[in-house]
């Protein structure tokens, strides 16, 4: 039986959340969860893998509520995790402006910005919770952009069209970010949370059916060691680093979130990526990672290609009726600011028709001449000054006086590992929050969206679902030589010796490479039915020669980079092979998953919401065996389904 | 391009360490510094070498991990660049360049061009924080805040981390990243409260910790890729004068 | 920790490291500190001592300089200068007893001054143990080197001085308080190179000065980003006005212009 060859299993149901109006569901299921005795919390062992945005912010309140928390990272501070890099804002129905907007606005955009592919509960709790956590971080001191009144500013962003997002200049992730780092360092300082930095997770141990540890490998010196506590939250981000090239920090992996599918908990919508369509043109082979241009940019930017096949004259030559404002002239209402999904498939169609510009073809202007013409130049630089001098410094192009070359890149997740509610996994103990699970963004999340996620799933969410599990479970202490604990432990030992024991002739780097270009080319912006089973052909080749012949020098003793690295890839390997199943079985069009044969006449993402709204969960059976798919129905009581459309 | 790289090979922390010489020959001028440092330890994995250790995630300028002295100076000639941001272009042809790990007793060499920046996290945990429990915030405009104390503390608060004020620091001071911190946190309303224990408690860290004391050169500012303004340590020096008036200075 | 060994011996002993769930305090990867002993003085504390010594050193420059100017309004003023100085106060403190208040409170100073810059010198050395292969190229690490080896010159120019015109003993007249002879044959033009050596001298403090006069408005909280040109403006300003004032009389006096 080969891979494609899934099996459906039985349904998968979210059991947490309440029934009833959605307006109080969160409310009422607050109310719900059983709570921890104050006096017992110090007793009580809760592992937090990562420590960006969810992961420090669930670490440092779980502290702060008495927990004893260990925090894992694999950088050398918590502080570089990678929403640091989130540049445009964090959306919060605040209503600040009196543009009309709401909490249930903020819901019904997101629910439908997500093509209807999300749950309805948790995203409506996802915009109550966002009001709190603009308070909180104002209380924390990130210094968020004023008006001269001394009141926080918004602006709209990502073809919303209300002013609901706050930001910090192109900076707000980093901002974000250092908010929950400090309160996570406050924590450290108080003793409630152990920082274990430079350590990689590679094993989850599971006792009883319940996740009770992990197995961490410090990175300097190699020791492998296990922690055991009563709860494990997976904080670990997104996979878009399946594709190698993409926005994602280089360091950014899937391991923690396969090595947890591995031992039971299902994954859920893994096709479903965001391609995020402004970011800078690949230069060349040794391109090791593509950088982001803050969405905003498409405010006064103007996307265009020329008319003219093979047009490669000096784009400040080309005259204006020679000029092709595709977004402009396909989706007037919207124009430059649709949504992501289609701005870059917009973008990839008129490069797929060689219209596209720069060395390589695959590049668009955004162009601000227009905007420089109209605010000036001062206002201009006010605005983008940091933005068009990154730019400048990565292509040797001055942006001011050359239209900008963009082009689509990897630069989000939304699938992940299926949580319910309470953002439980299907194993029992296991929590995941962020990127990392699968539940708020649908088929697509919306620009300001993720750190508004990360924030409430790790400030205000799973700081108060978790203690209903602890409050309600038996948990007796784990024998450190428990087998579950001997065999995690030995899985990851022999799992590093056969690595380092091939000895091949290439590289780590050149096989993620090469998975990349796979994943990029059929499970891209654009998928078909042909590529998608080619690339299920060429992936489980390219992981046996992986496993075959590659190199990895030095040992498991030391800093080696390149291990951590060949861990990573190594389950890459096996992730974008269940991408592609899920693109393969999902034959609809929704959200950032695009395929072909299901689009309406002019070339629009054509939704199936009869046979296909429900989000997919697999459950993995064994490196290259065909994995078994658990559907859960998604009901939209509502938010009526209806086809987008930013005509 | 060909460009020749003379580079701190240390294999552990007890290590004493060495300069290597390599050259990559086929060098891009569209490479980012730490491309060119991926090509180089390609060729040296196929040929069975040791790879070049170095620090980086982001690598487009923010999480500040990368973290070399390139031709003597941190993150190398550009003004106001992260080595992740600083292009080969920057570079002629036949160039020599030496590239070295951030030095400072404070921050120990691991291994090649990782060194350990633990210290930075001490300095944070003493104090570099507002203490607000997540849930106890007031509605976020009950304290209007004026948009010049919000923007120059948007313009500390820009500090990544990174180090390399300590690395061009003659004195080896991380006082550019203390004040950053002290004067982000203290032209908020919100940071009040704490002002004056926090510049104490941070200072002691510091000092702590082994790194060395300002003596006001300025190189901070200048090699800092975020362009953190020197006047934060001349916040620094008044927060720590008034809070030593007020008598908040902790018995040693 | 050899992870090599996969069997169940070497996961025996990975586990002997692990952390207990109940209880048991973890053993975070946060390095301990180095068992450094704590600095008795905070660094920035020794920056105090430096600028506000430093501005009684510097106040004590002006009114010297203004006194050796003395000299131009010929022998009976400058050497009545030097008597009347040491009659100040002195129905309560005697003859010369100012003189001595002045000589304690500017000892202490130097003293004070060059402890702290001692001081931070050797913390500096400890903070970067390993040197740059390439030396450190970034703006600004010269000023350090000014200001140590520029202050180590001054010291011994002071230190000179005050053998040379105020004890006498290596002045070639050197009579107490005979000022305008001393002067005289001190910078006579065939001694001109005690006058280079002045002049040398004066300018390691001229630089000394241009940083450290602004380096102390940034100690004491008062440069800030919008203030730090004109401040240091102030700084070059008036320590070219002062060095210059000192510099006129051997100049003057080796080229027998009085």
């Amino acid at each position: 039986m080969s891979f494609s060859d899934y099996t459906v299993g039985a349904p998968v149901v979210d059991k947490a959340a309440p029934d009833g109006p959605i307006e109080t569901r969160w409310e009422r299921r607050k109310f719900g969860v059983k709570l921890v005795n104050p006096a017992n919390k110090r007793k009580v062992k809760i592992i937090v893998v990562g420590t960006g945005l969810a992961g420090g912010a669930a670490a440092a309140t779980l502290g702060e509520a008495g927990y004893h928390v260990s925090s894992f990272c694999y950088q050398d501070s918590p502080r570089r995790a990678h929403s640091i890099a989130a540049q445009g804002g964090i959306n919060a129905a605040k209503n600040y402006r009196n543009d009309g907007d709401s909490v249930y606005r903020l819901f019904y955009d997101t629910v439908k910005g997500g093509d209807f592919r999300a749950r309805e509960s948790n995203v409506h709790r996802l915009a109550e919770v966002s009001r709190q956590i603009i308070d909180q971080c104002v209380a924390q001191g990130v210094p968020f952009a004023r008006e001269y009144g001394g009141l926080l500013d918004t602006r709209s962003f990502g073809g919303v069209q209300v002013s609901r997002t706050f930001y910090a200049r192109g900076q707000t992730g980093q901002q974000l970010l250092l908010g929950a780092y400090q309160a996570l360092e406050r924590q450290i300082h108080a003793g409630t949370v152990d920082m274990y930095q430079r350590h990689e997770m590679l094993e989850l141990i599971i006792v009883e059916g319940k996740a009770r540890g992990i197995v961490a490998r410090d990175m300097v010196t190699g020791e492998i060691s296990t922690h055991l506590a009563d709860a494990v939250v997976l904080a670990t981000g997104g996979y878009g680093n399946v594709f190698y090239l993409s926005t994602n920090a280089k360091g950014c992996n899937v391991t923690a979130n396969w090595r947890a599918h591995r031992k039971g908990a299902l994954f859920a919508n893994p096709c479903f990526t965001q391609i995020h369509p402004t970011c800078i043109p690949v230069s060349g082979d040794h391109q090791s990672k593509l950088t982001l241009m803050s969405e905003s940019l498409r405010n006064d930017g103007r996307v265009w290609v020329p008319k003219r096949l093979g047009d490669d004259r000096n784009p400040n030559q080309i005259p204006e009726d020679e000029r092709d404002y595709f977004l402009e002239r396909k989706y007037p209402s919207f124009g430059n600011l649709v949504p992501r999904d289609i701005a870059s498939r917009a973008a990839k169609e008129v490069c797929d028709e060689e219209r596209g510009v720069g060395p390589t073809g695959l590049g668009v202007y955004l162009d601000f001449a227009d905007a420089i013409a109209r605010l000036g130049r001062p206002a201009v630089e006010a605005k983008y000054g940091n933005l068009f001098e990154m730019y400048e410094r990565i292509t040797g192009e001055n942006p001011y006086d050359v239209p900008m070359r963009i082009f689509p890149a990897v630069h989000y997740t939304m699938g992940g590992l299926w949580v319910d509610y309470d953002l439980q996994s299907t194993i029992p103990g296991m929590y995941v929050a962020g990127e990392a699970n699968f539940s708020d963004h649908g088929a697509n999340r919306l620009g300001a969206s993720a750190l508004m996620q990360g924030l409430s799933d790790g400030y205000f969410v799973l700081p108060v679902t978790i203690g209903d599990y602890l409050a309600s479970n038996k948990l007796p202490e784990v024998a450190p030589d428990a087998p579950e604990v001997l065999e995690a432990v030995n899985s990851v030992n022999e799992r590093i010796d056969t690595l380092l024991s091939i000895n091949g002739t290439r590289t780590v780097d050149s096989f993620h490479r090469e998975l990349g270009q796979i994943m990029w080319d059929y499970c891209g912006m654009e998928r078909t039915e042909e590529g998608l089973r080619k690339a299920l052909d060429l992936i489980p080749e390219l992981r046996r020669e992986f496993w075959n012949n590659v190199k990895i020098p030095g040992t498991g003793a030391e800093l080696n980079q390149s291990l951590e690295k060949a861990g990573r890839v190594a389950d890459f390997l096996e992730l974008g092979e269940l991408m592609c199943l899920d693109a393969l079985h999902r034959r609809e069009s929704c959200g950032g998953h695009f395929r072909a044969e299901s689009q309406t006449e002019d070339g629009e993402a054509a939704r199936d919401d009869e046979n296909f709204a429900y989000a997919a969960a697999w459950e993995y059976t064994g490196r290259g065996e065909s994995p078994v798919l658990h559907k859960e129905e998604l009901n939209f009581e509502y938010v009526h389904p209806t086809q987008r459309s930013y005509k | 391009m060909r460009l020749n790289l003379r580079v701190w090979r240390q294999k552990d922390l007890a290590d004493k360490g060495r300069m290597v010489d390599y050259s990559v020959e086929d060098a891009s001028e569209d490479m980012s510094f730490l491309e060119l440092i991926d090509v180089l330890n390609e060729k040296l994995i196929l040929q069975g070498e040791d790879p070049v250790a170095f620090d980086h995630d982001c690598r487009e300028g923010i999480c500040g991990a990368c973290s070399m002295v390139i031709d003597g100076q941190p993150h190398g000639p550009q003004k106001a660049t992260t080595t992740c941001q600083l292009h080969v272009r920057q570079f002629s042809d036949g160039d020599t360049i030496t590239v070295e790990p951030f030095r400072a007793g404070a921050f120990p060499v691991i291994k090649d061009l990782v060194v350990d920046r633990n210290a930075f996290d001490k300095i944070i945990q003493a104090g570099g924080y507002i203490s607000a429990n997540t849930g106890s915030a007031p509605e976020a405009h009950s304290t209007p805040v004026p948009k010049a104390a919000a923007d120059r503390s948007f313009a500390a608060a820009n500090c990544i981390g990174c180090g390399a004020c300590v690395a061009a620091c003659p004195n080896g001071s991380a006082s550019l990243f203390l004040g950053a911190k002290l004067t982000h946190l203290g032209e908020m309303p919100q940071g009040q409260p704490e002002r004056y224990d926090r510049v104490v408690n941070m200072v002691e860290t510091h000092d702590d910790a082994g790194f060395g004391g300002c003596t006001n050169t300025g190189a901070c500012a200048t090699a800092c890729p975020k362009e953190i303004p020197l006047d934060v340590i001349s916040q620094l020096n008044k927060d720590y004068l008034a809070a030593t008036v007020r008598g908040k200075r902790r018995k040693a | 920790m050899h992870w090599t060994a996969a069997d169940l011996s070497s996961a025996l002993r990975v586990v002997a490291t692990q952390v207990s769930t109940k209880g048991a305090a973890g053993k975070p990867s946060t390095p301990k500190p180095p068992a450094a002993r704590r600095p008795l003085l905070p660094a920035v504390l020794l920056k105090f001592v430096i600028a506000a010594s430093s501005v009684l050193l510097v106040l004590y420059l002006v009114v010297h300089m203004l006194g050796n100017l003395q000299i131009f309004f010929g022998p009976e003023n400058i050497d009545g200068y030097a008597v009347w100085i040491r009659t100040i106060l002195a129905p309560l403190l005697g003859n010369e007893g100012f003189v001595w208040v002045i000589r304690i409170v500017l000892t202490l100073a130097v003293v004070g001054h060059i402890w702290a810059a001692t001081l931070l010198a050797l913390r500096a050395k400890k903070a970067r143990p390993v040197k740059y292969a390439a030396g450190n190229k970034v703006k600004g690490s010269y000023t350090t080197r000014t200001m140590r080896w520029g202050g180590v010159i001054v010291l011994l120019f002071i230190i000179y001085h005050i053998l040379d015109l105020t004890t006498g003993t290596l002045n070639p007249n050197g009579e107490h308080l005979a000022v305008w002879d001393n002067v005289h044959a001190d910078f006579a033009p065939d001694r001109w190179y005690v006058t280079i050596w002045y002049v040398v001298a004066l300018l390691a403090i001229f630089f000394h000065l241009r940083h450290g006069l602004w380096s102390a408005t940034q100690t004491f909280g008062w440069s800030s980003n919008r203030r730090e040109p004109i401040l240091k403006a102030i700084a070059t300003a008036f320590s070219g006005l002062l060095v210059l004032g000192f510099l006129i009389v051997p100049i003057s006096v080796t080229f027998g212009w009085i």
